[in-house]
C-alpha cells in the first residue's frame, strides 16, 4: 500500500493475504479519483441533483431558549434515504464504477446503509447485494423490503450473533472470493485501510458546509460540535473542519444503551483496543479478546468496534466521547420533534442527548448538532417504548 | 521431549519421498478432552505436524465449517490460557511440529510478547494469525525471534511474485499456500489454477510449502503434493466429522482415524 493507514497507532490493515490486493487496487484508485476534474464534478452533482446538498445549519430557537444554548442543526436528515448514509454511498459507488467493478456488497445492521447503498446500485445501474444479520432481518423487515424494491439483494446471514458484526464478516468472506468483479460499500469510518480515510473523505462535505454556514450566520467558530458515534462516520465529518482548531470542543455520543455496568455499545467509553474487522481500534471484548455483543436501543450505534480516528482523537485528548443511554437519547427524540417539529433518528437522538447535558453545564454556548438521521424510521421502536398502539 | 522443528520434519518427509500430512482441528471442540484425543488420533494415524486453531467469536478467513467449530470451542469454555494448557497436554504425547493457527485480536489481548512466550514454554512451533499481513508483524515477528517461535504467513493466487519474495523474506517453518481465492471450506474439486500456484510458488521459495483450504479428499492431497507442495493441510473435512458425529464420540474418533490413515496414504511422490 502507499499509506500504512495510521491514525496515531490505531488503524491499519489487518487482513487475510488474500485481500491485500484488493485493498492496494482500492488505495490506488481512492488516491487517484479524489484529485480526478472528472470524478470530482461528478460526485458534486449527484450531491446536489440527486442527494440534496448542501443541506441547510439550522438555528433551533425554541430548544436554544429552553436549554439555554445557541444551538444549531445540521440537518443530514433532509437527504435523499434520510441520512448522512449516502454522502459515501455516492462516494463509492462512483469510484466502483470509474473503477469498472461490476457489482456491489454492502453490510447493513438497521438497513440505512443497506438502503443508501440499493439505491446507488439503483442510479447507477450497479446489481448490488445488502449482507444483514438474520435477527436483523426479522427485525427490520420494512428495509429489507426496501431495499428490494430499489433492486438489491438482501443476503440474511446466520452466522454468530446474527447482527451487524456477523454481516461484516460474510461481507468480508464474499469479497475474498469476488474481488476482481466487486466492490466492497463499507458504510462508515472502520475497516482495514483505506476505508477509514475513504469514507470519511467523502463525509467531510458536512464538515466543510457547516463551517461556512457558522462563519457567516455567527461570524465565529462554534464552542461545540457534538455528533453521535457508532462506527463514527457522521461524526468524522463534521469533526474534520473542525479538528485543526483546538478552541472548538469536539464531542461524541455514544450508545449507552442500558448504561455501562449493562448492555451498551459505549465502544470508547468502555471498550479496550483490539483488533477487529481489519483495523486496531477500540472494542468491546471479554478477557479473552473475544468480541462482545454490543446493544444500543438505535441499531446504528449497535457495534463493537469504532473507526480507529475516534480512538486517535480520543487517545490525543483531541475529542471527548460520552456515553448516552437509551433513555437520554429517547428524551432527546422527543425534546426535539416537540420543541422543534424534527422528528431525529434514534442514532441522532443520542447526540441531541449530549446537547441537554452539555448545555446544562456550558449555558450561553453555541453549540452545532450533527443531525445525521431521520426518525421515520424509529417510530415503530418508539410507539413500542411508549406502549402506543399504531 | 526434544521438539521436532519443522526443517527436520519436513526433511524426514522427504527421506520416504512422501509429503506431510497435516491436520487441523480447533482446540477445545467439541470440548476439552474430546479434542485432545482427536489430536493424539490425528498423531496415531499418519499425521506429520499437527496445526491447532485457537477460537475467535469473528474469523473473517474461515468458512462455516470452521466458525461452527470455533463457537462449539468457544461455548465449552476455550480460552487461549486453555488453548497453551492444551499444547502443552498435546506435548505429552507428541514431539512433530504443532503450529498455532488463530486471529490476531487474541494474540494482541494477552500481550504479543507473553503469548509468543507462553507458545514456547508450553510446545508450540511456529503461530499463524490469519489476519496478521506482514506490514502488521513488526511487533509479532520481534516477539517471535525473541522466543524462537517460527512466525507463517500465508501467500494466495493473488499475490504478486515480488510481494511472495517480501512475504517469504519474514516467513519461517513454511509457507502457508491458500488454495483458492476464498475462505476455508471443504471442496469437491482442486482446480488447475492450485497447481500452477504451487508450481510457481515452489520457484521462490526455499522454506517448506503447504496447502490448505479446501483441501479435503485423497486425490486432492495427491495432487498438490505431486504438484510439488511439501505439505497438505486438511482442515473443514475433519471438521465436518465431528460436527456429524457429536452424538456418538467413539464413532467420531474412529472415522477421524480412518480420514487420517488415507489421506496419508497418498502423500507418496509419485512423479
Amino acid at each position: 500500500m502507499i499509506l500504512d493507514g495510521k491514525f496515531g497507532k490505531y488503524g491499519g490493515a489487518f487482513v487475510p493475504e488474500l485481500l491485500i490486493p484488493a485493498l492496494e487496487e482500492l488505495e490506488k484508485a481512492f488516491l487517484k479519483y479524489r484529485e480526478d476534474k472528472k470524478f470530482n464534478e461528478e460526485l458534486e452533482y449527484y450531491l446536489r441533483e440527486f442527494a440534496g446538498r448542501p443541506t441547510p445549519l439550522y438555528h433551533a430557537e425554541n430548544l436554544s431558549e429552553k436549554l439555554g444554548c445557541k444551538i444549531y442543526f445540521k440537518r443530514e436528515d433532509l437527504l435523499h434515504t434520510g441520512a448522512h448514509k449516502i454522502n459515501n454511498t455516492l462516494g463509492q459507488g462512483l469510484l466502483a464504477k470509474y473503477m469498472g467493478k461490476l457489482r456491489l456488497i454492502a453490510e447493513t445492521g438497521a438497513g440505512q446503509h443497506g438502503i443508501a447503498t440499493a439505491v446507488i446500485g439503483s442510479l447507477l445501474q450497479i446489481p448490488t447485494e445488502v449482507y444483514m444479520g438474520s435477527e436483523d432481518v426479522e427485525r427490520q423487515k420494512l428495509n429489507v423490503f426496501r431495499m428490494e424494491l430499489s433492486g438489491a439483494k438482501v443476503i440474511p446471514v446466520s452466522n454468530g450473533s446474527r447482527t451487524l458484526k456477523d454481516a461484516i464478516n460474510d461481507a468480508f468472506r464474499d469479497w475474498v472470493s469476488s474481488a476482481d468483479t466487486t466492490h466492497y460499500l463499507i458504510g462508515s469510518t472502520m475497516g482495514p485501510h483505506p476505508y477509514p480515510t475513504m469514507v470519511k473523505h467523502f463525509q467531510k462535505v458536512i464538515g466543510r458546509e457547516t463551517r461556512e454556514d457558522i462563519l457567516k450566520k455567527e461570524g465565529k467558530l462554534p464552542d461545540a460540535v457534538i455528533a453521535c458515534v457508532g462506527g463514527g462516520s457522521n461524526a468524522l465529518g463534521i469533526f474534520s473542519a473542525f479538528v485543526d482548531d483546538e478552541e472548538v470542543e469536539l464531542i461524541g455520543a455514544e450508545g449507552g444503551g442500558e448504561g455501562l455496568k449493562a448492555k451498551h455499545g459505549a465502544t470508547i467509553s468502555a471498550g479496550t483496543e483490539g483488533v477487529l474487522h481489519g483495523s486496531l481500534s477500540f472494542v468491546l471484548q471479554d478477557d479473552h479478546g473475544q468480541i462482545a455483543e454490543a446493544h444500543s436501543i438505535s441499531a446504528g450505534l449497535d457495534y463493537p468496534g469504532v473507526g480507529p480516528e475516534h480512538a486517535f482523537l480520543s487517545s490525543e485528548g483531541r475529542a471527548k466521547y460520552y456515553p448516552v443511554t437509551n433513555e437520554e437519547a429517547i428524551r432527546g427524540f422527543k425534546l426535539l420533534s416537540q420543541y422543534e417539529g424534527i422528528l431525529p433518528a434514534l442514532e441522532s437522538s443520542h447526540a441531541v442527548g449530549m446537547a441537554e447535558k452539555y448545555a446544562k453545564e456550558n449555558k450561553g454556548k453555541t453549540i452545532v448538532v450533527n443531525l445525521s438521521g431521520r426518525g421515520d424510521k424509529d417510530v415503530d421502536i418508539l410507539a413500542k417504548l411508549m406502549e402506543v398502539k399504531l | 521431549m526434544r521438539i521436532e522443528t519443522y526443517e527436520d520434519a519436513f526433511n524426514r518427509v522427504k527421506a520416504r519421498n512422501e509429503g506431510a500430512f497435516i491436520p487441523f482441528t480447533v482446540a477445545g471442540d467439541p470440548d476439552f478432552e474430546t479434542s485432545l484425543k482427536i489430536v493424539k488420533i490425528f498423531v496415531e494415524n499418519g499425521a506429520d505436524a499437527l496445526e491447532i486453531g485457537f477460537p475467535f467469536s469473528d474469523p473473517v478467513a474461515d468458512g462455516p465449517t470452521v466458525q461452527l467449530a470455533n463457537t462449539r470451542a468457544l461455548d465449552a469454555g476455550m480460552t487461549v490460557e486453555k488453548g497453551f494448557q492444551f499444547i502443552k497436554k498435546v506435548r505429552e504425547f507428541t514431539d512433530i511440529p504443532v503450529g498455532v493457527l488463530t486471529y490476531y485480536n487474541l494474540i494482541y489481548k494477552m500481550g504479543i510478547d507473553e503469548f509468543y512466550e507462553k507458545a514456547k514454554l508450553n510446545g508450540a512451533n511456529a503461530i499463524l494469525a490469519a489476519d496478521l499481513p506482514p506490514e502488521e508483524a513488526n511487533d509479532a515477528l520481534h516477539s517471535a525471534k525473541r522466543y524462537g517461535v517460527q512466525q507463517i504467513f500465508m501467500a494466495a493466487q493473488s499475490t504478486s511474485n515480488q510481494r511472495l519474495d517480501e512475504i517469504l523474506k519474514l516467513c519461517s517453518g513454511f509457507l502457508y499456500v491458500v488454495a483458492v481465492m476464498g475462505i476455508t471450506g471443504a471442496r469437491n474439486e482442486l482446480k488447475d489454477s492450485t497447481i500452477e500456484l504451487i508450481e510457481r510458488i515452489k520457484c521462490h521459495s526455499k522454506i517448506p510449502v503447504a496447502v490448505g483450504f479446501g483441501i479435503s479428499k485423497q486425490d486432492h492431497v495427491s495432487n498438490v503434493i505431486n504438484a510439488g507442495a511439501d505439505g497438505a493441510i486438511v482442515a473443514s473435512a475433519i471438521l465436518n466429522i465431528i460436527t456429524e458425529n457429536l452424538h456418538n464420540k467413539e464413532e467420531m474418533l474412529q472415522k477421524i482415524g480412518k480420514f487420517c490413515r488415507e489421506l496419508k496414504g497418498v502423500t507418496k511422490v509419485i512423479r
